[in-house]
Formats: structure tokens, C-alpha cells, sequence
């Protein structure tokens, strides 16, 4: 467990209230990543790293970077730690909380290591800077595997690959190629195609569709659209996200640190909540994850009264963590 | 009454030629010397406005070739000047997107050549949106490549819910101007190996200051309030990072105007749950088709958002949603909406506000009326019979 910072240690209390009364067979191992320098990079304390490679799974707050410090970002510095080539983000309409969007279901999957990522720049005079995308076939071919696979495992029968090639040639086209090399591995899965242009005018139009696909996408569009799809059911509070890699796989709550309420026991947990039912189920224990799935999603639907303030309710923290419990 | 303040878009791209400074009525303008009748106006005598020619770029004679429903809505707009005997003369080219690859625009056929000459002739066009194919690498679309080569920096996209169209959600009004020439667009990519692509993304303080300038420009002439430079400085931090710090600086020479940032990925967020809140939204080019995108399925569809493209020299105006259409094209189903409201922004943009006003008027009490409607917007009405709808509508009034 990463507790992250500002709301993180007050929501990562919740989870743990909750796994224990529902007697879920975790043990929690704290896990303190806060940033260090080795040779002017930014890296994250071996011990951290080392109870991280020991458990292979692991559960993180919202970290907040360092500003001025000329720290790269942590969560960027995770993925590359650990490898996490792919992000996966399920986006569901909570059911009795009102958004203007009804049934939204979408599951996306991002490249998490390259792209607009890459983090590589340069000045080339003052006044004109490169950002260079970096697509390979090896990084778009794993996670392209990584989403007909995870389509596979939850019974989606189609794999959308969301491009821009028609600007991006040989970019977003390597990207295509690649995924399309792949679907030739998935008979059972149809791959589809289509233009980020397109997706987002009809995600917004009509997510419903978008149900029968797993989306998967280069890293900035998997970024936009993943916020793009949280913002259709009611925002980044409400949904869970999981960063697999080949040995360790990390799900994350992607909202903010929220300096401004931490420490008053008003912040919500519903997204660590649900990032850690992704992670139950990615360890097998489907049972429990359900359980505490259904706990959870019942206590938003119970009314105001019993959801914080950030989904216009009136809960603290507390209150939400022992509704969630009495329905376990 | 204010001149300024009517249903319809405030499309003044260019401040030099319009009401300035805007919401003030005619009789005040009149006094100042600017805007409508005196000076500028004075000069554009109709006989003069008889010989300006303008080109339709995307409409193609062969059917079998046509990009989608370009020429459809293009079409809708020459019968409505036509019926309201606007003085405005057709050079007409026809050009379309489905050619053989070219590697560059010199090797485009001799139509292409002779848009981009009639551009340059007349200075203003009407334009369709041309397809690119997706598979044919090498190919430079040719919407970019004539951007590029005119210079036409600046693209503009309204977004506003039109009365009578149903939406999710409602008061949205924000106008998108998305810088047109370089960024992601750039065109410059590399395979250093098969496995391997750079794709490069430019990001040049020149560029991001005449963008933020027309941003800027844009929302006092149309009395805006609000700029949003929209980035992702928190990981491109030295491109977006030059872009965002590039417009921030140039706001301190608009105190009048707000300006803040938001990045991507929150904006496109706050676009689907609170679009309420922004009003001119500045982005580099990817950012821009993302965003417009997301507005046009706010408001009810690319069907409805007009648009322009706008350089020093020259401007075309287009749909602010570029979408071709090819799956529609030939059942005479398009909306022309978003067609006619950018002919609407090219009349005044001409000085022609008169016409403007009836047909932008028109245009909205069919809408609003709701009888006649593309299946676009849920009805069962051609496009035919939606833009004789608006005939007989300007007949009554």
C-alpha cells in the first residue's frame, strides 16, 4: 500500500477499515515512495521499490510531485520503475448517482511508457521546441496483446484502436499495423478502428455503444479520453484505474492529492475503493471484490446523506466508510 | 437597440473590418467613424462587391469521386444566395480528397493547383471538408497542406446550442481557436528503423503569440470575456510549456480579458460535465480537433458547428467540425447548418451583415420551429427540403 499524499493517508484508511471488516486476506505492507535523487534523476526510495517487486501487486494514493524541485513526475516515475506498459480504465455509470450521460460502460486501455510521453524535447533555437512522440512496435504490440487479452478475459468480443494516422502516418500508423498484427492472434475478437476525432464526437453523442469494446490507444489520447470517459459518470472520484506491467501491476486512484481538504475527513474513497476491487479481481479473489463492489456502489445510491461532499453530499469520510461497512 | 446583440454568433474574425469596439448600436458606431457604414464600408461600393469572387473548394462534379457530403452542403448554400441575390460571385473548383498519393502539393493534381491560385485570387473561399486517406502513408492531407500553404494560421470553431435542438446539456457557448500550421500537424516524421517512429510535434513562440493574439482580438470583438490556453506543459513542459507561457505573457497586454490555463485531458473532462464555464478556448492544433469534437457531440452534432480558418491574407470558411461524412454522402441527409452559418461568417466577414442577418435568422427559425429536420437531429427531412424550408422562411420575413 502506497498512502500517497494530502487525502491519500485518510482514504487509504478507509480501504483498510473496510478490508478488514470484510475479512478480505490481505496483508498491507506500507510502501513510503517519497522522491529521491540518485545522479540527478528522480527515483523512488529501493526499499519501496524492493517490497513492491516482492508483493507484485500494489495499491497507491494520489501522490503529489514535488513542484520546483525539477522532479519528473512520480507517477511517471512508477511506470517506468515498474515497467507498466498498460493502463487500463473502466468507466461504468454508477447506478443512483445522476449524470447527464445514462449507461456509459467503457473500457480503455493506454500505452503508458512512450508517445507524447517520451518526455524527450528540445530547444532547437529559442522559440522553437520539438516534442518528439515515440511510437515502437514492441511497446504497441504488448499493449495491443495486453487489451485483446483483457477483452478476452471479461467477454468482450471487440477491440477498438482509437488513431490519428491519417495526420500521424507513420506514428499513429505504426501503432495501427501493430495492432492490427495482433487481432490475426484473436480470431474469437473483431478489431475495429476509428479516429480519436470521431470517438470523442460520439462518446459525448452516445457513450452506449461503446459498451461492446475494449478501446485501446497511444498514450495522450488514452489520457484524454480515460478523464473524457470519468467526466460522462460524474468524475475522477468515481472511477479506478490499473497499471499492469510483466511482473507487477499497480491500481491507483487518479484523482488529486486535494491539499485543500486533507486532513478534515471529508475526501472520498471511492476511486482507491474501486481501484482496489480491480486489484481483488486481478489476484483472483472475486468473491471479496463483488462483495465490496456492491457495498460500495449501494452506499452511493443510498442517497446524499451518505456520499461526500465532492459528489454534492453531505458525508465525512467516516460516515461513508461505516455506510459501506454496514452493507458488506 | 444594440447592433451587436442578436440571436445569432457574433462571427467577427477579423476586428479590423467589424464593430469595434463591439456592443455599441450602429448610430454610435457611426459616430465614432468605425464599424458598419463609414470608412471601411465606404470603399466597398457594390459594384465592387459584385466582382468578388469566391471560391467552393470540396464540391465534386464527378459523383463518384466526391468527399462525402461536401457538395451537398455547399449546394444548400449557393441556392440560398442565389435566392436572396446576395452579391457575391462563385468561382467554383472542385477538388477532392480521394486522388492518388502525392508527395507533396506541387504533385497534386491540376484542381488543387487551381483552388489554392483561386484562393490567392480572391482571398476568400467557402470550402467542404476533404477526406484523407488513413492508409496511404506518404500522403499529406490536403486540408493541412493548403493551410499550410496559405498560412492560414488560425481555426476557428463555434460552439453554441442552437434553441430547438435538444441537448444533455445546455447555455454552452465557447468558441475554439486552434492554431492551424504546426504542433502535432507538423508533418515531420521519422523511421530511424521499421520499428521505430518520432513523430515530431512544433511548438514556435512566433506561431503560439499570432494565435494567442487572434484568440485575444477574437474575444474583445465579440465582447468575450474569458481566455483558456489549453496544454499539457505538465509533461510536454518545454513545447506546451512554450505555447502556454508564450500566451499567458501576451494577456498581460489584454487586461480586459481573463486568462487562465487548463490542461487537456481536465479540459476535455470539464468540457463533457461543466462546459458552461469556458467561453474562448486557445489550443494547439491536436487539442483543437479533440475539443471541437467533444463540442460538437455537446451541441447536437458536426452538423451544427460553423467555422473558419483564417490567415493573414486569406480566409475559408468551413464547418468547425471537420467531418467528411462519406458514410452519409450522396443520400441527401446532410445537415447544411453548420455550412450556412459559416457562409453567414463569411458574409460578415465581407461587410455584408444585411444578408447575414436574414439568412442566419432563417436558418435558426427552421431549426427552432423543429418541422423540418435532418436525420442528424432526429428527423426525416433531406437536405433539400431543409434548405427549402429556410427559402420559404426568407420569403415571409
Amino acid at each position: 500500500m502506497i498512502e500517497g499524499d494530502g487525502i491519500g493517508v485518510e482514504i487509504s484508511e478507509a480501504v483498510k477499515d473496510i478490508y478488514k471488516a470484510a475479512k478480505v486476506p490481505i496483508d498491507w505492507e506500507l510502501a513510503d515512495v517519497t522522491p529521491i535523487f540518485v545522479d540527478g534523476k528522480t527515483s523512488i526510495p529501493p526499499e519501496a521499490i524492493e517490497s513492491i517487486n516482492k508483493n507484485k501487486v500494489a495499491l497507491k494514493g494520489p501522490l503529489a510531485t514535488p513542484v520546483g524541485k525539477g522532479h519528473v513526475s512520480l507517477n511517471l516515475t512508477l511506470r517506468r520503475t515498474f515497467n507498466l506498459f498498460a493502463n487500463v480504465r473502466p468507466c461504468k455509470s454508477v447506478v443512483g448517482f445522476q449524470t447527464p450521460y445514462e449507461d456509459v460502460d467503457t473500457v480503455l486501455i493506454r500505452e503508458n511508457t512512450e508517445g507524447e510521453y517520451s518526455g524527450i524535447e528540445h530547444v532547437v533555437v529559442p522559440g522553437v521546441v520539438q516534442s518528439i512522440k515515440l511510437i515502437t512496435r514492441a511497446a504497441s504490440e504488448r499493449v495491443a496483446r495486453y487489451a485483446f487479452e483483457y477483452a478476452r478475459s471479461i467477454g468482450k468480443k471487440k477491440v477498438l484502436v482509437v488513431h490519428k494516422a491519417t495526420v500521424m502516418k507513420y506514428g499513429d500508423g505504426l501503432f495501427l499495423e501493430s495492432a492490427q498484427k495482433i487481432a490475426k492472434e484473436f480470431p474469437d475478437i473483431e478489431i475495429h478502428t476509428e479516429l480519436i476525432d470521431r470517438t470523442c464526437l460520439n462518446m459525448v453523442t452516445n457513450p452506449a455503444p461503446y459498451k461492446e469494446y475494449v478501446m485501446v490507444m497511444p498514450n495522450l489520447y488514452g489520457d484524454i479520453m480515460s478523464d473524457l470517459s470519468s467526466g460522462l459518470i460524474g468524475g475522477l472520484g468515481l472511477t479506478p484505474s490499473g497499471n499492469m506491467g510483466d511482473e507487477v501491476s499497480i491500481f491507483e486512484a487518479v484523482h488529486g492529492s486535494a491539499p485543500d481538504i486533507a486532513g478534515k475527513g471529508l475526501a472520498n474513497p471511492t476511486a482507491l475503493l474501486l481501484s482496489s476491487v480491480m486489484m481483488l479481481r486481478h489476484m483472483g479473489l472475486n468473491d471479496e471484490a463483488a462483495r465490496i463492489e456492491k457495498a460500495v456502489l449501494d452506499t452511493i445510491a443510498s442517497g446524499k446523506e451518505n456520499i461526500t461532499r465532492d459528489l454534492k453530499g453531505t458525508a465525512s469520510t467516516k460516515h461513508f466508510t461505516e455506510q459501506v461497512i454496514s452493507r458488506l | 437597440m444594440c447592433y451587436c446583440n442578436r440571436v445569432d454568433f457574433e462571427l467577427r474574425p477579423i476586428c479590423s473590418r467589424t464593430c469595434y469596439p463591439p456592443r455599441s448600436s450602429p448610430a454610435e458606431q457611426e459616430q465614432r467613424g468605425l464599424g458598419r457604414s463609414p470608412s471601411r464600408r465606404r470603399h466597398l461600393a457594390p459594384e465592387k462587391l459584385l466582382s468578388t469572387h469566391l471560391s467552393t473548394i470540396g464540391k465534386d462534379t464527378n459523383i463518384k469521386k466526391g468527399d462525402g457530403i461536401g457538395a451537398e452542403i455547399t449546394d444548400s448554400v449557393k441556392t440560398i444566395f442565389k435566392a436572396e441575390n446576395v452579391p457575391v460571385q462563385w468561382e467554383q473548383v472542385d477538388v477532392t480528397g480521394l486522388v492518388e498519393p502525392a508527395n507533396s502539393l506541387a504533385e497534386y493534381p491540376d484542381a488543387y493547383q487551381e483552388a489554392i491560385r483561386s484562393l490567392q485570387r480572391n482571398k476568400v473561399g467557402l470550402k467542404g471538408i476533404l477526406y484523407t486517406p488513413v492508409d496511404r502513408t506518404g500522403h499529406p492531407s490536403f486540408n493541412v497542406a493548403l493551410r499550410k500553404e496559405l498560412d492560414i494560421f488560425a481555426s476557428l470553431a463555434l460552439i453554441k446550442n442552437i434553441p430547438g435542438v435538444e441537448t444533455r446539456l445546455k447555455d454552452i457557448d465557447m468558441v475554439l481557436v486552434r492554431e492551424n500550421t504546426e504542433g502535432e500537424y507538423s508533418g515531420l516524421e521519422h523511421r530511424p528503423t521499421p520499428d521505430i517512429v518520432e513523430s515530431l510535434k512544433i511548438i514556435t513562440s512566433y506561431n503560439s503569440e499570432r494565435i494567442g493574439r487572434f484568440a485575444f482580438d477574437f474575444a474583445i470583438t465579440n465582447n468575450r470575456k474569458k481566455v483558456t490556453v489549453i496544454h499539457k506543459a505538465n509533461i510536454m513542459k518545454a513545447s506546451d510549456g512554450l505555447f502556454r507561457a508564450t500566451i499567458k505573457k501576451l494577456g498581460e497586454q489584454y487586461p480586459q480579458i481573463t486568462v487562465n490555463d487548463m490542461i487537456v485531458d481536465n479540459a476535455s473532462m470539464q468540457a463533457v460535465s461543466w462546459p458552461q464555464q469556458f467561453d474562448v478556448l486557445v489550443t494547439p492544433n491536436l487539442y483543437g480537433t479533440i475539443l471541437s469534437n467533444i463540442g460538437a457531440g455537446l451541441i447536437g452534432g458536426p452538423g451544427l458547428v460553423p467555422g473558419a480558418s483564417i490567415g493573414r491574407e486569406h480566409a475559408v470558411f468551413e464547418p468547425g467540425c471537420r467531418h467528411v461524412g462519406l458514410d452519409i454522402k450522396g443520400r441527401n441527409s446532410a445537415n447544411p447548418t453548420a455550412m450556412i452559418l459559416s457562409a453567414v461568417m463569411m458574409l460578415r466577414h465581407l461587410g455584408l451583415d444585411g444578408y447575414a442577418d436574414r439568412i442566419s435568422k432563417a436558418t435558426y427559425d427552421v431549426i427552432a420551429e423543429g418541422k423540418t429536420r435532418t436525420p442528424d437531429l432526429g428527423g426525416n427531412n433531406t437536405t433539400t427540403e431543409f434548405t427549402r424550408a429556410i427559402l420559404d422562411q426568407l420569403e415571409k420575413a
